[in-house]
């Protein structure tokens, strides 16, 4: 693994569980332009980004399709696996070469449900991704960056 | 350090944005004090006012440059300001971004929008002396691509991570998309080392510097760019007063452990 993947989910998972999970991964190399699931599909799969860059995106009727959100080394692709009735919210693309681990989410789910205490750890790890993501999500309803900066900006007179 | 404004003249002027530019300006006589990475001029338009700008370049010259986004009148004077034309400085004020401080461990830069500006010296200052430091990580974001300054610079700044985001996407952008704090798990940094240095409006500075702390950078060690309207720039008005703080003289720059618990009491 990267130093920094083994840094994120050293800090989301416990050392076995971590082990644990990482056993039933497999290494998934995607091109640009590649599609990991579409909105409203069957969540049966996810991902963890060893290195590139995945985009999330939302089908607007009459529109192109506009990306959300993009995610990249280390990054959870994809949560909709735990939780019923597991279909995608969004769709992923591949928005540059994509190594990856791929995890079979019935596999693991299965996992957690025979090992409360791995299921506990995944449910907290994926908990933590998506509180984060909630958080970022309100970030950007409040425009982060809408207030003008005084000091580079002149904004006071 | 004088009261009255020392004449400056514009030696250069780029357009950064359709709404800033940046201006380099020269001493016509004698030039003030320097400045260091993170402090601010009281700078005059004549017939306008005078707004604080933070230094976005220092030059050994006694030269320095400010970017300015038009905002009001005065911004809005300034960023008129052609080459040949003269403005007025006083300063420098307020602290200073501190950068030595961080010898030895990681540095984080993290802009929002214009805010990379008054970043851009203490990049430098980081790049020159980068065995000074471990990993030096630069994260800007923006609320669409247009809003992006320094864009070429960037990309020629050898850190170890640079990353850019922006919140709307337009056709031609294909980098990330999304606020600048989910940057932050791809840049390499141990918690136990780092120095953050955070400059950008205060939604932005709020949502980066607790994410840091929940990362287990120290409040101390996370150093942020406060802003408040200014009148004096030498503690005597009050206007910038922040609770205990006058931003002009105990700021801009303070540590979030002192930051934090103003910024979170309403209307303060």
């Amino acid at each position: 693994m990267t130093p920094s993947i083994t840094l994120r989910l050293e800090h989301a998972l416990p050392a076995e569980h971590r082990e644990r999970l990482l056993r039933v991964a497999r290494e998934a190399e995607l091109p640009p332009g590649a599609r990991l699931f579409e909105e409203g599909g069957r969540a049966d799969r996810f991902w963890i980004v060893r290195e590139g860059t995945v985009g999330l995106d939302m089908h607007v009727p009459g529109r192109r399709t506009p990306l959300v959100e993009t995610l990249g080394t280390g990054d959870l692709v994809g949560w909709s696996w735990l939780f019923e009735p597991y279909v995608w919210q969004l769709g992923a693309v591949a928005t540059t070469r994509v190594r990856a681990y791929e995890f079979d989410a019935v596999a693991v789910r299965l996992m957690c449900d025979d090992d409360p205490e791995f299921g506990r750890a995944v449910g907290r790890w994926v908990g933590g991704v998506l509180s984060h993501r909630l958080n970022a999500a309100r970030a950007r309803l409040v425009d982060l960056y809408g207030s003008p900066a005084v000091f580079t900006a002149g904004g006071a007179p | 350090m004088t009261a009255v404004p020392v004449p400056y003249l514009v030696v250069d002027r780029r357009r950064e944005t359709s709404e800033s530019v940046t201006l380099r300006l020269e001493p016509v006589g004698e030039a003030l004090a320097d400045f260091a990475p993170g402090q601010f001029a009281m700078v005059h338009c004549f017939g306008r006012g005078e707004i604080p700008l933070s230094v976005s370049s220092v030059q050994s010259t006694g030269g320095l440059a400010h970017t300015i986004r038009s905002v009001g009148a005065v911004s809005e004077g300034l960023c008129a300001a052609r080459v040949g034309d003269v403005v007025g400085l006083r300063g420098p004020y307020g602290s200073s971004w501190e950068l030595p401080r961080a010898r030895g461990g990681d540095v984080l830069v993290v802009a929002g929008g214009i805010g990379l500006a008054p970043l851009r010296p203490l990049v430098l200052g980081a790049l020159a002396g980068s065995r000074a430091y471990r990993r030096l990580s630069v994260l800007v974001g923006a609320r669409t691509p247009a809003d992006l300054i320094a864009r070429t610079e960037l990309d020629l700044w050898p850190t170890a991570y640079t990353g850019v985001t922006v919140d709307w996407p337009d056709p031609t952008w294909h980098g990330d998309v999304g606020v600048v704090t989910q940057l932050l798990g791809r840049a390499p940094f141990d918690p136990d080392t780092a120095w953050a240095f955070v400059c950008g409006p205060e939604p932005m500075i709020r949502a980066t510097a607790r994410d840091l702390a929940h990362r287990g950078v120290p409040p101390e060690r996370i150093r942020v760019s406060l802003e408040r309207t200014m009148r004096c720039a030498t503690g005597t008005c009050g206007h910038c007063q922040l609770g205990p703080l006058l931003v002009c003289r105990d700021g801009p720059v303070v540590g979030w452990d002192r930051a934090a618990p103003l910024l979170s009491v309403r209307e303060l």
